[in-house]
């Protein structure tokens, strides 16, 4: 829809404006508040501008973490998040692309049977799950590992349907020409299905990225070791102080630094979604 | 190049829906044959299942000397031109033509030569680097076209390759499907619901009904000497004028032509060959009102309201018709235009 009303426009622009500001402005406190002293943010009057602590904080937090708290240094732990997602949202879309693709292409016995147990598994997340997942991962010796952190979280309902639901909007002629051009089943995964798929693909690995990034009962469970800490515990660890109050400056930093890989993968992604969105046609 | 054996073959689709019932044809090599019927009639399925992508049922399908009824659709060698073209989206258009010589592993320099010759024949060189979606209709059907020939396969399957297409353009295509296919003399099997399309192109027409198949031979034998009331009524447009004997010879002072055959009780006559004018060969007189003049380019389609007859008489006048609508005016049924056809069984006879 293309409309040229001059107050229309101010007014979408204002309602847009005042949306950003909603969301943006407490992340502009966090960031003002990893800039100054730890005692700033807790002295009743807020700043709103920044302090003078920025490099002493951020360069703290990312090499030697916080020992009082038992929190390891920031970039371990982003790291930790970051394989941890980065394996969850891979692995995810891996799995379901091929099962959707088994479930939609190919006729073999009970098929409905499996497509149905997958979506079955929609009503039990890790959480409802959480006692009988840690005992099977705590019996292969996964506990303090990367397989552990993210094997129970890969295995996914919601990609798989929303695969499922893609693939059976791809025309069957495509799946048919291929065919008559001699690829078997999975050079046309391979060749064609997938990437028709990759806009697709794209925005479910940012909601899977994300999704792995901000676990945090999961990881609480199955590591012990500060080596697999990851982002989100440490958060949690360092504001959970006795006896005192929390590092605010120290806290809001790491905030901050967690929040950079979500947006870099968010934005690296847009290009793909903007084309998804202009690109309609099959 | 090769010919294709069509022997006893049924359908029959889960849930014991039966498609194609106890079809033979044979088509020669470098034929061009093409199958029309109404809808759901099982042209799809019977060109689906010379293409391998629908399982055989019963019976035999071969092609050039080979039973092909267990091979996959690339085994059997036939290249398939869809209604949506079906183009793969993401690919070049030159990566589309590629991609089945590739699967094959046809040497590169060959690949490289056959496209560029295909792209060259359909004039779509221009197009090479461009996505399909950055194609009109027409130019995706040419690499549609293409993607076909590059294969040089034993046989053309097309399944309403231009029904996508808008009039002028089908007709562009029509005529250049034509071409190529007498000049690459690849046999052919062309499924469409267009008569125009049907009566242009086929060296045989195929007309099915249910399953079946109702008359297969040469376009203008089939409209000339229909073999059936369906036939009759399916080939050529404006559709045939079916008249019952018993009303013609109730009409005030008519007396039916003697080559009319004793069994017959239905007459059939194709609107061109009413006439305005008393012919000199023996004749059945009507008499009627004008109802309607549709007035198409070079003649006009006029459907007169008969004395003492139900349906409306279609008539094919080359020009104008003097007359104007709701004017009184004769027809004339000349006795060697007129097609007779028993009704219980809905065969022609002689
Ligand atoms: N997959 C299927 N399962 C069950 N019945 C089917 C299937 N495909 C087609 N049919 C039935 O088989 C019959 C023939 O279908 P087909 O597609 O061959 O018709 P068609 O002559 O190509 O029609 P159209 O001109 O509309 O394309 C129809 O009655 C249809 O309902
Ligand atoms: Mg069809």
């Amino acid at each position: 829809m293309v409309e040229n009303r001059p107050w229309l426009d101010a007014l979408t622009h204002l309602v847009l404006v005042v949306g950003v500001l909603i969301v943006a402005f407490p992340v502009y406190v966090a960031f003002i508040a990893s800039t100054h002293e730890p005692s700033a943010f807790v002295r009743g009057v807020m700043p709103l501008l920044p302090g003078d602590n920025m490099v002493e904080t951020y360069s703290r937090m990312l090499g030697e973490g916080l020992e009082l708290a038992g929190t390891p240094p920031v970039w371990l732990m982003l790291t930790n998040s970051f394989w941890m997602a980065m394996i969850i949202a891979v692995g995810k879309i891996i799995i379901s692309l091929l099962s959707a693709f088994a479930i939609v292409y190919f006729r073999f016995p009970l098929r409905t049977l499996a497509f149905w147990t997958i979506f079955i598994t929609l009503m039990l997340p890790v959480e409802v799950r959480i006692m009988p997942t840690f005992a099977v991962v705590a019996d292969l010796g996964l506990l303090n590992s990367y397989a552990g952190l993210t094997l129970p979280l890969i295995a996914s309902a919601t990609a798989t349907f929303l695969f499922r639901q893609f693939f059976m909007t791809v025309p069957e002629e495509l799946m048919e020409a291929a065919r008559v051009d001699g690829a078997g089943p999975m050079k046309f995964f391979k060749d064609i299905l997938v990437p028709v798929s990759i806009t697709n693909i794209a925005a479910l690995f940012v909601i899977m990225f994300i999704y792995g990034w901000i676990q945090y009962l999961w990881p609480l469970l199955v590591t012990t070791q500060e080596q697999f800490y990851t982002i989100v515990m440490g958060i949690k660890r360092l504001m959970a102080q006795t006896d005192r109050e929390p590092d605010w400056n120290l806290v809001m930093a790491t905030v901050i630094l967690a929040m950079l890989p979500p947006v870099l993968v968010v934005l690296s992604m847009q290009r793909l979604f903007v084309k998804g969105l202009v690109e309609t046609e099959k | 190049m090769a010919s294709i054996k069509i022997s006893s073959v049924r359908k029959v689709y889960p849930g014991n829906v039966e498609a194609i019932s106890d079809l033979n044809l044979d088509i020669s090599d470098g034929e061009l044959v093409v199958l029309v019927g109404p809808s759901g009639c099982g042209k799809s399925t019977l060109l689906r299942m010379i293409a391998g992508l629908e399982s055989i049922t019963a019976g035999e399908v071969r092609i050039g000397d080979k039973v092909v009824n267990k091979l996959e659709p690339a085994e059997r060698d036939i290249a398939m031109v869809f209604q949506n073209y079906a183009l793969y989206p993401h690919m070049s258009v030159r990566q589309n033509l590629e991609y089945g010589l590739k699967n094959r592993r046809t040497p590169k320099a060959e690949i490289e030569q056959r496209v560029n010759e295909a792209a060259r024949i359909l004039e779509i060189t221009r197009f090479l680097d461009r996505k399909p979606r950055q194609l009109s209709g027409g130019q995706r059907q040419r690499v549609a076209m293409g993607r076909a020939i590059v294969r040089q396969p034993k046989a053309f399957l097309f399944d309403e390759p231009l029904s996508n297409l808008d009039a002028k353009l089908r007709g562009q295509m029509r005529i250049e499907i034509k071409r190529l296919q007498r000049s690459l003399k690849t046999t052919s099997v062309y499924v469409t619901h267009d008569q125009l399309e049907a009566m242009t192109l086929a060296d045989r027409l195929v007309v099915m009904n249910a399953g079946r198949i109702e008359q297969v031979g040469k376009p203008v034998d089939l409209f000339e000497r229909p073999a059936s009331l369906f036939v009759a009524g399916f080939i050529g447009s404006p559709p045939m004028n079916i008249f019952e004997l018993a009303t013609l010879r109730q009409l005030p002072g008519t007396t039916l032509p003697a080559s009319i055959p004793a069994k017959a009780d239905l007459v059939g006559i194709r609107p061109e060959a009413l006439r305005l004018e008393e012919p000199a060969e023996p004749f059945i007189a009507l008499e009627g009102t004008v109802e309607l003049i549709e007035p198409v380019g070079g003649e006009s389609h006029v459907y007169v309201n008969l004395n003492g007859i139900e349906t409306l008489a279609t008539v094919v006048v080359q020009g104008r018709l003097a007359e104007g609508e709701g004017s009184h005016i004769k027809l004339f049924m000349p006795a060697s235009a007129l097609h007779s056809f028993v009704s219980e069984t809905g065969q022609r006879v002689e």
